[in-house]
């Protein structure tokens, strides 16, 4: 258990000194939703229409910017032989990574997100359930990445194959993201079912994805 | 001839471009294989052959171990059941 | 499955059958084609735009039948470490590719005299388009590691995470209207669809996935001796470099 969370703090504790890596993918997320309304017009209405869209594919396009890091670092500099024969299951070692970027890379982009919206005229009102939807979803969108950078581990271009490969499988995630946040839905009842889908979804995401990833990670590490 | 109605262009289209994707699929598909078959025919030309094609001579166990990296990862490919000239 | 894993003796098998097999493909193809163009009557709401759906049907089932192929040979790899199972996977992988890719582009022409529009985002065709994508992933998967065992564990690995999320988002984008057809042929109840309609679709079915069988078998063995070319060009790099020492 202690080693576990020793891990976890490591990997946290890396992430932050690093600060660049962080601090990145806040700047993209920046940066997407600015040129966004200068490619599209100021027209504010259509820009509140589409904020939620635009704010939830930033969201993922920045996360897929920074998961090429869950496993690379480590596997360079050799720690990953070592944890993978250490006693902690690959299992967990790989989920705790994966927990890591979401600690260090999710919950920060979720948390500029609002302040985002305010540039695409999103209604101050949907601000709780866009949070709200994005930290439902958003592990999702760590372990998924984990999925995918554990598979192109040590590979030239292994940032565009991950977006590639990963990218099919947020399709879910963004299409009920989108739909739990208000202005998407009719009624203020109809928010629920896609945000507890979120919730589901992420919570398969976290059993299941560690397991893949393990088992990418043992094929790469042979 | 054939009266395919007010979208005739849309239907000859269609049938088109499966015509033109499959046939791309088949000579693709082709070529690698005529191509595999003429890489291979040329190594045997060179006196270059698997295992189980060549006598058993003793001078063949250092190249066997040398060659084991590779064999390592797929071992059904160095159990053959049928002498490799019956292969068409 | 078990006397197939000889790689020697599947290379026998697929050179007894492909000339046989390629006669089957032409025959039925041909007459398929020939029913569909000449025989089918026109549809009494579509006309004869539902010609299209003879190459746009079975291109669909055919895509989503290399999936299931690929995912089941994922198992054999990861499972039971069948030996030709990433070979299956690596084969279909392009041939599944390109069915589900006129799939799509019939689909859209199609859709194009139907429903006023080339595409529309509804459940089934997105559902399509990210399988399309799905199989882009796994053969650039498969380009990018050049050893292939852990090519072949990785693709296996990617091929299943991929089945499972197929189901969720047929299930995630059914919260949309469908503007494409429902079910009408495997559903409960039977067909929908008139039986002048029904055979020259399956015949168009059987015929392409002869096809299917036919290039995936020739596919398949092309794979193997690939592999035997490179450990052979391997043994040769070895050799030349025992001799000089």
């Amino acid at each position: 258990m202690s080693a576990g969370i020793a891990l976890l703090a490591r990997d946290v504790r890396l992430a932050w000194r690093e600060g660049g890596a962080i601090g990145v993918a806040l700047g993209f997320y920046l940066i997407v939703v600015v040129i966004t309304p200068l490619g599209l017009g100021p027209d504010l209405n259509l820009l509140a229409r589409i904020a939620p869209g635009i704010l939830w594919v930033g969201l993922l396009l920045a996360a897929l910017l920074s998961a090429g890091c869950i496993f690379a670092n480590d596997y360079e500099d050799g720690t990953l032989d070592v944890l993978a024969t250490g006693p902690l299951p690959l299992t967990l070692v790989a989920g705790l990574k994966c927990l890591a970027h979401w600690l260090t890379t999710g919950i920060p982009l979720v948390l500029l997100a609002p302040f985002l919206g305010l540039l695409l005229n999103l209604p101050m009102g949907t601000f709780p359930s866009l949070v709200l939807a994005m930290l439902a979803g958003t592990p999702a969108v760590s372990f998924i990445a984990g999925i995918g950078a554990s598979l192109t581990l040590g590979l030239r271009r292994s940032g565009l194959l991950l977006a590639l490969l990963v990218v099919p499988l947020y399709v879910p995630i963004l299409i009920f993201g989108v739909s739990a946040v208000t202005p998407y839905v009719s009624g203020p009842n109809s928010v629920w079912p896609p945000f507890f889908i979120l919730c589901a979804l992420s919570l398969a995401s976290v059993v299941l994805a560690p397991i893949a990833a393990a088992a990418a990670l043992r094929t790469a590490l042979r | 001839m054939l009266d395919l109605g007010p979208h005739a262009s849309f239907i000859i289209a269609a049938y088109g471009v499966t015509f033109v994707a499959v046939a791309a699929l088949v000579l693709a598909t082709l070529d690698d294989d005529r191509k595999q078959r003429r890489k291979l025919a040329e190594l045997e030309r060179l006196g270059i052959t698997r295992r189980s094609a060549r006598p058993t001579v003793k001078t063949s166990h250092t190249v066997k171990t040398a060659a084991k990296p590779k064999a390592a990862r797929t071992p059904a490919k160095r159990k053959p059941a049928t002498p490799r000239k019956t292969r068409s | 499955m078990i006397s197939l894993a000889n790689p020697t003796r599947f290379l026998s098998l697929v050179d007894r059958v492909v000339p046989w097999l390629s006669a089957v493909v032409v025959i039925v193809l041909g007459i398929g084609l020939y029913l569909s163009l000449f025989v089918a009557p026109p549809d009494y709401q579509q006309g004869e735009t539902v010609k299209i759906m003879f190459v746009h049907v079975p291109a669909a089932w055919l895509g989503m039948l290399g999936y299931t192929l690929i995912a089941i040979a994922a198992l054999g790899t990861l499972i039971w470490r069948h030996p030709l199972a990433d070979v299956a996977a690596k084969a279909a992988a392009p041939i599944g590719a390109t069915f589900t890719f006129i799939a799509l582009v019939t689909g859209s022409l199609w859709g194009k005299p139907m429903w006023g529009t080339y595409w529309v985002w509804d459940a089934r065709l997105t559902s399509m388009l990210i399988l399309f994508l799905l199989y882009l992933g796994l053969i650039a998967l498969w380009q990018a590691i050049d050893e292939p065992g852990r090519a072949g564990r990785a693709a296996a690995i990617l091929g299943l995470v991929g089945a499972i999320n197929i189901p969720i988002i047929k299930f995630s984008v059914d919260w949309w209207n469908t503007l494409h057809q429902p079910e009408s042929v495997f559903r409960m109840g039977g067909p929908t669809i008139d039986p002048s309609l029904l055979t020259p679709l399956f015949v168009m079915a059987a015929g392409f996935t002869a096809l299917f069988v036919l290039l995936h078998l020739i596919a398949m063995r092309a794979e193997i001796l690939r592999r035997r070319v490179h450990a052979l060009q391997q043994t040769q790099v070895e050799r030349a470099a025992l001799a000089e020492a």
